[in-house]
């Protein structure tokens, strides 16, 4: 590795798939999975850094009892537009269709997804989708918060109800492509050897999150048009005064959006099983227990909608079927989690930026599964509902889960990406700026919501002020964290060293191929002859 | 410091500490599961660091018998949570029969409470401690939720609904009314109070109040909106004698039954041809935009008090009655 310090000549002119042309117009008509995650790469990015512009406003405002630094109005907006902006147009694609794009076709052995064509509309989709909310944004924004629920939205809400309904629809149809796409890929196009037993546990993950999105996201679009519908012509199905009813949106709404909760994590959880025994040198510990964790969440986690109704009035029995059937999706979870510790055990472990995130995820993402159990427990659902205890909850889940596993996946196949590699010192200090702000971010929040203060409070009680203070704090640790890989990594495409092929002795196909690979990902078709994660025999390639 | 620091809020309510009683067993085993991650994760880290890059270690396939064992445990583990928590949750879904009923509706921005003795509050519910009391609630507009957190009880306030929640104050003190779910511009404003009061002074703040009963009200109202011309009370008009009608079993034109709660009486001022009554005409106008939701549930007290087991309940106030007699409605089943 250290003798990568000087590029061999071979590698600086030969062909790559960012080499192969150039121009505006050799990206935006791309074919190539390789540069269409790029463009997913630019353009969530871009919605990220705006949705954790208006968290952070958010976090400013909360820093005094009093409602002092936005208007109420503004504050119902900043909030709504975080949540749409950071589920929708982040969250969801993030590890699909950017580590996804980029990784599954080559990891597979494949040229390029099934439907080439089909990957570009579907980043065409979400650039519509992004300038609807844009135009939501810019024009007044909205506030329902990212939960649309009746008749506040359908009847009462000021503001863009139907224009924000049509983007998250549009979005929405991004999100079934790309799983579509997948599934497809993954049946169809593995290298020849790659059995469905040899998968890299990436794949699975990825299979099983397309499986949702593909099932779970039209519900999310009927949804939608209804609430459109009834905002637009008051035909009264969630209206309780002409008959309807709003507990039924409440149905609908969840039962998409509880299974997109794992549409945002498991994908995470299958770049934290490539991290682990990459960085552990180490087949992965109970391969097969992984990999079905993944299926049997995304198949359990449909039926576990009603535990965001148990305080709405719902039959007390549909309310303990869905606290049981909430205790029982969990389990996958807690697999997984055991596996990878267990991977770590007598390995050979290394502390490289991707696995300080790893080992971020682990301890945050339990953190995060275990204060669900709260959640799914009736009689204490009761007292934390619409508290920030949930808040806390699910950003554990999301951001010190998804979020850490995108960016550790992020500096993991960076190298790959773009054929450079970054400063690893600034990269570890992010992590543990990111680790330890978000840690003082959401920490406090388990407190305040047992406390009581409920979520979405533009102005609180002066006794819970500490807490928020602290809470603040972290925010600004945690952007600092953000900002600056966002900026060694703009700098390392210029000044960062030359990637080997392999720097990090990884087993996964798309390390034998070149940093960065050609345009059709292998010169000839690689034949599988082996395990994913077959570390132990591949020793001798390491050096 | 502390002081500025609360770190666990009071336990307000007889329910209250069951509540928390599950909150620490939950983050007892939540300790117990992180620290082992932890400890394992750390001791794994700094053990196993890789000490040459050409350390080559042994592959380990795997084990059934450690599979078995962290799926078994902590699906036991979380079981146990499961009957726990549907255990505090089934016990307190049924208010007790004698529990003092109090109205709620919830309005952007405010909470709108009226006793049955006719007292009305905006913000502010006064209760007696040592008593259990019931929260009947709805809404005039958007979905709100009723939330007192010293008393761990919350309850989503939602149109065309009557939801109940109950609980019964420990000691005389000043407790959150807090709106939980997000309702609009001044959802953060959308707070109060819950006084809770000795019984003395809370007969002595209802004598301060309140010139006239809720089922007096009521009574008004039914005359006023000339409900008593067709339902005569001596049973000799074209519609249904509400006398006894009230917590009993009402056959249905096109068979069916349904009991008369609140939601039935609720549902048949509001959309009269839903559930006729056998031997009945369809012929009962809607008074949908002529009485609001407090006159609806003003109208309710009246008609309870026509039926002399639901106005008069006979069963002594310091035993009440739990679990399966009743639903949350408070209508004797079985």
């Amino acid at each position: 590795m250290s003798t990568t310090t000087l590029p061999p000549p071979d590698l600086i002119v030969r062909p790559n798939y960012l080499n192969v042309s150039h121009g505006l117009k050799s990206w935006l008509l791309t074919k190539d999975h390789k540069r269409i995650a790029i463009l997913y790469l630019l353009s969530i990015t871009f919605f990220f850094f705006i949705g954790g512009f208006f968290a952070f406003l958010i976090r400013l405002e909360l820093l005094t009892p009093a409602g002092d630094l936005v208007s109420d109005d503004n504050y119902n907006r900043l909030f709504s537009m975080h949540g749409i902006i950071m589920v929708f147009l982040f969250l969801i694609p993030s590890v699909p269709a950017v580590l996804g794009n980029f990784v599954l076709p080559i990891m597979i052995g494949a040229r390029d997804l099934a439907f080439p064509r089909v990957n570009l509309l579907s980043w065409y989709i979400y650039v519509l989708a992004g300038l609807f909310t844009l135009f939501v944004v810019f024009a007044g924004g909205v506030d329902t918060g990212w939960t649309f629920y009746v008749p506040y939205s359908s009847l009462y809400a000021n503001g863009w109800v139907v224009a924000t309904a049509v983007g998250v629809f549009i979005a929405g149809f991004s999100s079934i492509l790309t799983g579509l796409n997948f599934i497809v890929t993954v049946h169809k196009m593995r290298a020849p050897g790659l059995t469905w037993g040899r998968l890299p546990l990436f794949i699975w993950s990825n299979y099983a999150t397309a499986i949702i999105q593909v099932l779970g996201t039209p519900v999310l679009a009927i949804t939608l048009t209804l609430l459109a519908v009834e905002r637009i012509a008051h035909v009264g199905i969630f209206d309780p005064k002409v008959g309807g009813d709003p507990v039924l949106f409440q149905h609908m709404f969840w039962f998409y959006s509880h299974p997109a909760v794992y549409i945002m994590i498991l994908p995470g959880m299958g770049v934290i099983s490539e991290i682990v025994t990459c960085f552990s040198r180490k087949r992965i510990f109970g391969y097969s227990f992984v990999a079905a964790a993944s299926l049997a969440i995304a198949v359990f986690g449909f039926l576990v909608w009603g535990h965001h109704m148990f305080v709405t009035g719902q039959s007390i029995y549909a309310g303990m079927v869905f606290s049981l059937l909430s205790f029982l999706v969990a389990i996958p979870s807690a697999i997984k989690v055991f596996n990878w510790t267990a991977t770590m055990y007598r390995g050979s472990i290394s502390y490289e930026t991707p696995m300080l995130y790893a080992f971020g995820f682990i301890g945050l993402f339990t953190i995060g599964g275990l204060t669900g159990l709260f959640l799914a427990t009736l009689g204490l659902d009761v007292h934390l509902h619409d508290t920030y205890f949930i808040i806390a909850h699910f950003h554990y889940i999301m951001v010190g889960g998804m979020l850490m596993a995108y960016l550790g996946g992020i500096h993991f196949w960076w190298p790959k990406m773009t054929g450079r590699m970054y400063p690893e010192g600034w990269a570890r200090f992010a992590a543990l700026l990111v680790f330890v702000g978000f840690n003082l971010t959401f920490g406090p929040q388990f407190i305040l919501g047992y406390l009581g203060m409920p979520r979405r409070y533009h102005a609180y009680p002066p006794e819970f002020q500490v807490l928020n203070v602290l809470s603040t704090a972290g925010a600004s640790i945690l952007a600092v964290g953000y900002l600056i890989p966002m900026i060694y990594l703009i700098w390392s495409l210029k000044y960062g060293r030359i990637a080997a092929p392999n720097p990090w002795g990884a087993v996964g196909l798309e390390w034998q191929t070149s940093s960065p690979p050609p345009t059709e990902n292998f010169e000839t078709t690689p034949i599988v002859t082996e395990e994913t994660y077959h570390y132990s025999n591949e020793a001798k390639d390491f050096v | 410091m502390l002081k500025n620091l609360p770190l666990f809020p009071v336990e307000g309510s007889t329910g209250a500490h069951e509540v928390d009683a599950l909150y620490f067993y939950l983050i007892a085993v939540s300790a117990v599961f992180t620290i082992a991650i932890f400890i394992c994760v750390m001791v794994f880290a700094i053990k196993y660091r890789r000490r040459s890059p050409y350390e080559v270690p042994k592959p380990i396939e795997g084990s059934w018998f450690l599979e078995t064992l962290w799926s078994v445990i902590p699906m036991l583990i979380g079981i146990s949570m499961f009957v726990w928590g549907a255990k505090v949750y089934f016990d307190h879904a049924v208010p007790p029969r004698n529990a003092l009923e109090i109205f709620v509706v919830g309005k952007q921005w405010m909470w709108k409470l009226q006793h049955p003795e006719g007292n009305r509050e905006i913000n502010e519910l006064h209760i007696p401690i040592g008593q259990p009391v019931k929260l009947t609630m709805t809404t005039e507009d958007v979905i709100h939720s009723f939330f007192i957190p010293e008393f761990r009880v919350k309850r989503d306030v939602v149109p065309g609904r009557y939801n109940n929640i109950w609980f019964q104050a420990m000691r005389p003190g000043t407790y959150h009314i807090f709106c939980s779910q997000y309702c609009g511009t001044q959802h953060s404003a959308m707070i109060g109070h819950v006084y809770a009061m000795t019984p003395d002074d809370y007969q002595n703040w209802l004598a301060g109040g309140g010139d006239q009963s809720m089922a007096k009200r009521g009574e008004a109202l039914f005359q006023q909106l000339g409900c008593s011309s067709c339902h005569n009370l001596d049973g000799q008009g074209r519609c249904p004698n509400l006398r006894g009608v009230f917590g009993n079993t009402v056959l249905l034109r096109g068979g069916g039954q349904v009991i008369a709660n609140e939601a039935y009486v609720r549902e048949s001022i509001l959309f009269p041809e839903a559930k006729v009554v056998a031997g009945f005409e369809p012929i009962m106008p809607t008074f949908q935009g002529l009485v609001n939701e407090e006159g609806l549930l003003q109208l309710i007290a009246y008609i309870k008090t026509l039926s002399t087991r639901a106005a008069n309940p006979s069963v002594p106030l310091t035993s009440p009655p739990r679990g399966r007699t009743t639903t949350p409605a408070g209508v004797p089943v079985r």
